[in-house]
């Protein structure tokens, strides 16, 4: 029975009942018998809510906001009686025209929700939009009750993470994939068992808000195949999952498919993290379309030129006003809703640095969207990942303002590591920071190794395989004359550029590709693995496939049979880690609390070779009191050889009663090059040097010798 | 949208065969008519093998309807769910909360043994 009086309307517009609404939440809530509809605007004159039937190319009604409706700067309604599943909604906002002032108001456009919680227009992925479209990505309405039963965020510490990247699409568009719903979440469903097998534990996944494929789409001029926004760095909604990921996106439940996912991911203990774009919207410069922000509260929303254009800190035309109070609220908000609503368990920021700018462009020493976000209470245990750096010439990686809280992605592991194992001279002391965690960009503020997501390759750039067979990009594909994507790979094509029938060549390149995940996941820090690099996956030497929705992006399963043996590597590498809270630790060795230390060797023991022209490097990871009183803790030795030619290590002693075990050897064939965690082949008692094969390296667990 | 529904008695059970499209317009009618059915202990079989589409607002009204059956001890099977409404419920998680059979007779088989 309804109870309440304020279940029942008290204005009326035509056919349709109305009540003043409620200014918070901002965007809409289904409430009692109606939806609550809120929307703010710091220099809009007037609001209308405008109202179609799904799909249909004119309105159903527009409702003025009346008078009365208006608190501050907010415009809100409850409508009664809506069949709300029907229903797509948009805004007309009255103000000022006048650029200069940073005003763009047109009320002959109907704007997007900046709050909307499904987007329509683009659910079916790759289906040719109406262009003609008056309104043409439309908030709709949802539901909020899934049922999550005893789930939440399952709030891995961050040292034990494994981190994969990946693309929604990418992951199971392929028809090798072998699943009913291609490129979707329920896609990613489907594939959890190989997840698990693998052992990572965290997805990462590239932006899933609601973007447009369409947006500056064009067939490619060499094939003339269509070519997309596809990687979907460009958000129109910051609060709708992508409805074109989701098989029921047509159907309406791309928000039920959505959590469906996190909740079977976390189930099987995987956590969730989103890559989140904050620093510019899909609205594009002065020249672009008018979607939302911008006709909304232009002003507020972006950071503007004193002349009234737009700051393009991001590359890509706009860049969003974060430190605005009202942005910065509307980032807290989203992110809020998401932790919350979606039992996300981390973000990964986009071009971070810009949240970190004031209106003005200028770097802020105490941004207040970091801060407050690291003080949030919602999002007390959520990962916070940023990318260090922005397109405006901001490089913070070791200084981006942590709080305590921000990890960063670590460019300069993955351009050291590259460089090392490509055979540049001078790395083996930068070697020495990265493998333990970076101490000399972390080793201060309070920060400690879990504050550097190491990784070797990511979505921009080659891919782990394409590293070492290329060693320039090849972008022709892109349609810009091989001029996009960056110059700096550090890559190496072992020979022959691009794919070669050498039998040699390929043992190098399957090498060189051990080389560099043994390493990832030997390191102190937080590994992080491109989808598909545990498999070879290849881009044919393109660095920057933003575009293809295609074999370039798509991910062949039929490598899991070609490959297997650098899937076999990469999962016992994984498991290596799991094993050994050694290689976990949330300490830098041998400060504060770390019970472990890290010494370093060369060729020969204790004594690591630093010189300029040196290309060997071992390390043993040992705790203080291994082998005494009882501590039977295992030690770990790593022996890296660089050098083109093969290179004795001296190994060095053990504890009494421990013995050498290989773990790993790259320069051995499969199924020898790697063994399960426990299962380590004992070298003989004799050994007292190991001899590692050129461009090759091997990992020795040194521990009692287990009673057979 | 017009919703059809039709209950019959069958081995101490009831099956309901609705007909038509289950969406937020034909749910709350739906719900009307398939409520009074649910007695305590009741067992009840919904035939859907001619609903050809069920939209996000039929879903959740199917769910309230099993969890207020459940609330009155009283059991509810699903039979003859079209693969496309099948699908939609796996990957948006609603299935696992319901009995769900091939057929009619299936179901009356499980609730039986339910």
């Amino acid at each position: 029975m309804d109870t309440r009086i304020d279940f029942y309307p008290t204005h009326q517009h035509g056919a349709y009942k109305l009540r003043p609404g409620r200014a918070f939440p901002f965007g809409t809530t289904l409430v009692p018998g109606g939806v609550n509809f809120s929307i703010s605007s710091g220099h809009a004159t007037a609001c209308t809510l405008v109202l179609f039937e799904k799909g249909a190319p004119e309105p159903l009604v527009e409702i003025p906001f009346p008078d009365a409706f208006r608190i501050g700067n907010v415009w809100c309604m409850v409508i009664f009686d809506l069949d709300f599943e029907r229903i797509e909604y948009g805004y007309r906002m009255d103000g000022p025209w006048d650029p200069a002032a940073g005003h763009r108001f047109d009320k002959t456009k109907i704007l997007l929700d900046p709050y909307a919680k499904a987007i329509g227009g683009r659910t079916l992925w790759g289906k040719p939009p109406d262009w003609n479209d008056i309104y043409p990505q439309r908030a709709r309405l949802v539901f909020e009750d899934f049922d999550w039963e005893d789930d939440r965020p399952l709030e891995t510490p961050l040292a034990d993470l494994v981190i994969y990247e990946m693309h929604t699409r990418s992951f199971t568009a392929h028809p090798s994939a072998g699943v009913k719903h291609p490129g979707t979440y329920a896609g990613i469903m489907a594939k959890i068992p190989y997840l698990k097998e693998l052992g990572v534990n965290c997805v990462e996944l590239m932006p899933i808000f609601e973007f447009d494929e369409f947006e500056n789409s064009r067939p490619n001029p060499l094939s003339g195949e269509m070519m997309y926004n596809y990687w979907g760095y460009s958000t129109v909604g910051f609060f709708a999952p992508k409805a074109g990921f989701a098989a029921t996106g047509p159907f309406g439940m791309e928000v039920d498919e959505f959590k469906n996912l996190v909740k079977e991911l976390h189930r099987n203990g995987i956590e969730v993290m989103l890559d989140v774009v904050f620093n510019h919207t899909a609205e594009g410069n002065e020249r672009g379309p008018t979607l939302s922000f911008r006709g909304i509260d232009n002003q507020t929303f972006y950071m503007l030129t004193p002349e009234g254009y737009y700051y393009n800190f991001s590359g890509c035309g706009n860049t969003l006003n974060c430190n605005s109070p009202v942005v910065r609220n509307m980032v807290l908000d989203c992110l809020r809703y998401w932790a919350a609503e979606y039992h996300i368990d981390g973000f990964r920021f986009d071009l971070a640095s810009i949240l970190g700018r004031a209106p003005n462009g200028a770097p802020l020493p105490n941004p207040p969207l970091l801060e407050s976000l690291a003080f949030d209470p919602v999002l007390a245990n959520c990962k916070l990942i940023a990318e260090a750096w922005d397109a405006g010439g901001l490089y913070q990686v070791g200084s981006f303002p942590a709080y305590g809280r921000w990890a960063e992605w670590n460019g300069k592991y993955r351009d050291d590591i590259r460089r090392f194992l490509k055979g540049d001279d001078g790395m083996v002391p930068v070697m020495a920071e990265r493998i333990q965690g970076s101490p000399d960009l972390y080793g201060w503020n309070e920060r400690g190794p879990t504050a550097s997501i190491n990784f070797i390759t990511c979505h921009d750039g080659f891919t782990l395989y394409d590293l070492f067979a290329y060693n320039d990009k090849h972008n022709e594909a892109n349609g810009e004359q091989n001029r996009d994507g960056g110059n700096d790979d550090h890559s190496w094509n072992c020979g022959v550029e691009g794919e070669t029938d050498d039998a040699q060549i390929n043992a190098l390149r399957r090498r060189m590709i051990k080389n560099a995940l043994a390493i990832l996941l030997m390191s102190h820090g937080i590994p992080m693995i491109l989808m598909g690099d545990e498999l070879g996956r290849t881009q044919r030497g393109n660095n920057n496939t933003y575009c293809h929705d295609n074999e370039l992006n798509w991910l062949d399963w039929t490598l899991r049979e070609r490959n297997n043996e650098l899937f076999n590597f990469t999962r016992q590498m994984i498991a290596l880690r799991k094993a050994h809270p050694l290689l976990r630790a949330g300490e830098f060795f041998g400060r504060n609390g770390s019970p472990a230390d890290i010494i370093w060797h060369g060729t020969q023991a204790w004594k690591a070779d630093w010189s300029e022209d040196s290309r060997a490097l071992a390390f043993m990871l040992r705790e203080r009191d291994a082998g005494q009183g009882g501590n039977t803790t295992p030690v770990l030795y790593m022996a890296i050889n660089s050098f083109w030619d093969a290179l004795p290590f001296e190994l060095p002693h053990l504890p009494i009663g421990y013995h050498w075990h290989l773990f790993a050897n790259t320069s051995l064939p499969a199924p020898d090059d790697i063994q399960e965690p426990g299962q380590e082949v004992l070298l003989d008692e004799n050994v007292r040097s190991f001899l590692v094969g050129g461009r090759a390296l091997a990992i020795l667990v040194g521990r009692p010798q287990s009673q057979t | 949208m017009s919703i059809e529904v039709e209950a019959f008695p069958r081995d101490g059970m009831t099956v309901v065969v609705v007909r038509g499209e289950i969406d937020g317009s034909s749910a709350p009618s739906l719900q009307e008519k398939i409520l009074p059915l649910l007695q305590d202990g009741s067992a009840l079989v919904l035939d859907l093998g001619t609903v050809s589409y069920m939209s996000s607002a039929g879903l959740r009204m199917l769910l309230l309807l099993y969890r207020q059956a459940a609330a009155h001890n009283g059991r509810v099977a699903l039979a003859g769910l079209a693969e496309s409404i099948r699908d939609t419920m796996e990957v948006t998680g609603f299935l696992k909360f319901f009995t769900v059979a091939n057929s009619v007779e299936e179901a009356l088989t499980t609730l039986r043994q339910g």
